[in-house]
């Protein structure tokens, strides 16, 4: 197989195109593991979901089986959930508060920190034999950016604030909006789509799809008198897409959508208002007028590669996900809010992500079912090629319905397939913010 | 088993029998496809709630749901339905409902308090995905036909592979 074939990117042309055997080659996910997965910083969890000393959440990131646990000594660790001795997971509980991880095959017992603090039976080992050896293995890297704990497990590469590259100022925009921190709201959505994970890495951020796939959403949003009409005609110079570096991207458009930090719509009703008001004024105050409007008035499908998705719409969604086969894919979400909202604000916005998102929703079977549709087409072996270049040669930025940081997503993946470290990502590369003291 | 009657309302009086039937006809009303029939057995205050497959019987108020309706989602939810352009359910899936194990658990005012389990098939594309778990309702009578106020669907299911959705109605 020639890797240097699965991607035509001719700008002179025009023509962007992803050979369809990178979403059915075995050989392909073998090599994603391995110059993927086992590489780049995939998000973990939250720091939210273990406030406290013992708290631990039971992971499979990308496979790989995780206790993501705050330590009796407070730190975070990403430990592997395989016993030294013998390899059973010891964690056998989704979540909860441990004092102790005993692995119910010899009883070897760990505290916390991973530390093998008893075992039935020590006298039997011998000299060589060392229990500080024997303490549950981490992940060779672990670090976090404002909350979201991210793992490496290659114990060298790009620190974790480096990989995040442009995509750090967009997470602060979400972060940004609550004054006692973001936490994830408890409910996990958790599914399978029979699909390669690469089209989801496409499909959660491709606007083009929008207006055509999801007709009854924005049939039932007018329905409820939101403004849909907005979504089409947009010019570039409001509705963008960015290209942020290291396979990152995002689109980034005005909200015509309620939205609770902060933007009142009738659908939150009357009594809402005030307090919806109350927090835009706090956003200024904090933020000044320009940022206020960015967190509270746009909305950003955010995407880290190669994995996250932070969709800050009418809710704000996380979603990540890793391959299980190459027609396979396993999906986690949640929903993300301000740790001090009111109940009302609160539920409001558990409505607003079931209504759209989520495998109950109006908008996200039809997006499980149209990535199935696409695995089920790519058996259709002679046709080589799905198409990507949308956009490619307008002059200036880039719409968000063009497919920019969809190339974005494919260069970097090329790259690293080629055991190449980065894509060539210049086109529609968003500039960093220039300092404050700088605007005019 | 809750007794609490508010003056002027006399405990509802209804028998298991009546309780299973009016169940065994939404089912089949479900199964048939025939939403807008399925539509007019609730009340204008109804509830439908799907919790999250890990947080069976939590409060939508406050966690993440699969589907939390009111009245007007409801019906946004069967529009949608009907439309050629819900297209995880275009065309229908065949399903199958068993509902088994009713009981009435007690009454709440005007209401009964009914749980049963469920095991639905969706079928499609050769594959037959099971989902299972617990019906709650509360029935009320209007006109001296039962109406829901709310129906609730506990999903024994961890995770929802292979079904990937719950794009019928549970």
């Amino acid at each position: 197989m020639d890797l240097q074939q699965l991607i035509v990117d001719d700008p002179a042309a025009g023509l962007f195109r992803v050979h369809r055997s990178a979403m059915t080659s075995p050989e392909i996910l073998a090599l994603e593991r391995e110059r993927i997965f086992d590489r780049c910083w995939l998000y973990v969890g939250h720091a939210s979901e273990i406030p406290n000393a013992g708290d631990f959440r039971r992971r499979s990131i990308a496979g790989w089986p995780i206790i993501f646990v705050r330590g009796s000594d407070g730190e975070v660790r990403a430990l592997f959930n395989t016993c030294t001795h013998r390899g059973a997971r010891i964690c056998r509980q989704d979540e909860g508060n441990a004092k102790t991880f005993q692995c119910f095959y010899h009883a070897w017992t760990f505290d916390t920190c991973g530390r093998l603090i008893g075992l039935p039976g020590e006298d039997a080992y011998g000299s060589g034999w060392d229990r500080s050896e024997r303490a549950l293995r981490a992940a060779p890297r672990l670090d976090s950016y404002r909350g979201f704990y991210f793992v490496s497990f290659s114990p060298d590469g790009e620190d974790l604030a480096t990989y995040l590259d442009g995509a750090k100022e967009y997470l602060d925009l979400v972060v940004d909006q609550a004054e006692a921190g973001m936490r994830l709201i408890p409910g996990e959505n958790k599914y399978a789509i029979r699909a390669n994970w690469k089209l989801l890495s496409e499909n959660s951020f491709d606007a083009y799809h929008v207006l055509s796939l999801h007709q009854t959403y924005y049939a039932f949003l007018a329905s409820l008198g939101v403004d849909v009409t907005g979504a089409r005609g947009w010019t570039a110079a409001e509705a963008q897409a960015y290209d942020l570096g290291h396979g990152h991207a995002v689109t980034d458009t005005p909200a015509r959508m309620p939205r609770p930090v902060a933007l009142w719509h009738p659908c939150f009703g009357e009594e809402a208002r005030g307090e919806i008001d109350r927090l835009r004024a706090r956003l200024v105050a904090r933020h000044g007028e320009e940022r206020a409007y960015r967190m509270a008035e746009t909305v950003r499908n955010l995407f880290i590669y190669p994995n996250l998705f932070l969709i800050d719409g009418p809710a704000v969604t996380l979603r990540v996900y890793w391959p299980t086969a190459p027609d396979g894919m396993e999906v986690h979400a949640w929903a993300l809010g301000p740790a001090e909202e009111e109940p009302a604000l609160l539920a409001n916005r558990l409505v607003a992500y079931q209504l759209f998102l989520g495998p109950g929703g109006f908008g996200t079977p039809d997006d499980v079912e149209v990535l199935e549709a696409c695995q089920e087409g790519f058996a259709a072996r002679t046709v080589e090629w799905s198409d990507v270049s949308r956009g490619m040669q307008r002059d200036g930025p880039r719409l968000f319905t063009d497919e920019l940081h969809l190339r974005a997503f494919w260069r970097e993946w090329h790259a690293h397939v080629q055991g190449r470290r980065h894509g060539d990502h210049r086109e529609g590369r968003k500039q960093p913010p220039r300092p404050a003291s700088t605007l005019v | 088993m809750a007794t609490n009657v508010p003056d002027g309302h006399a405990a509802p009086t209804i028998s298991r029998e009546e309780v299973e039937d009016f169940l065994y006809a939404e089912a089949a009303l479900l199964d048939a496809w025939r939403l807008d029939e399925w539509l007019t057995l609730f009340t204008e205050d109804a509830r439908y709630v799907v919790p999250s497959p890990d947080l069976p019987h939590a409060d939508p108020a406050t966690s993440l749901s699969l589907i939390d309706d009111d009245i007007v989602r409801l019906r946004g939810r069967v529009a949608r339905l009907n439309s050629r352009h819900a297209y995880r359910e275009f065309p229908w899936s065949r399903t199958r409902r068993l509902v088994s194990n009713v009981r009435i658990t007690g009454t709440d005012g005007e209401d009964v308090c009914v749980s049963a389990a469920f095991l639905v098939y969706r079928i499609r594309n050769g594959q037959a995905d099971p989902f299972m778990g617990q019906y709650s309702y509360r029935l009320t009578r209007v006109d001296g036909a039962l109406k829901i106020r709310l129906r609730r669907a506990d999903l024994d299911l961890d995770v929802l592979a292979p079904h990937g959705t719950v794009s019928i109605i549970l």
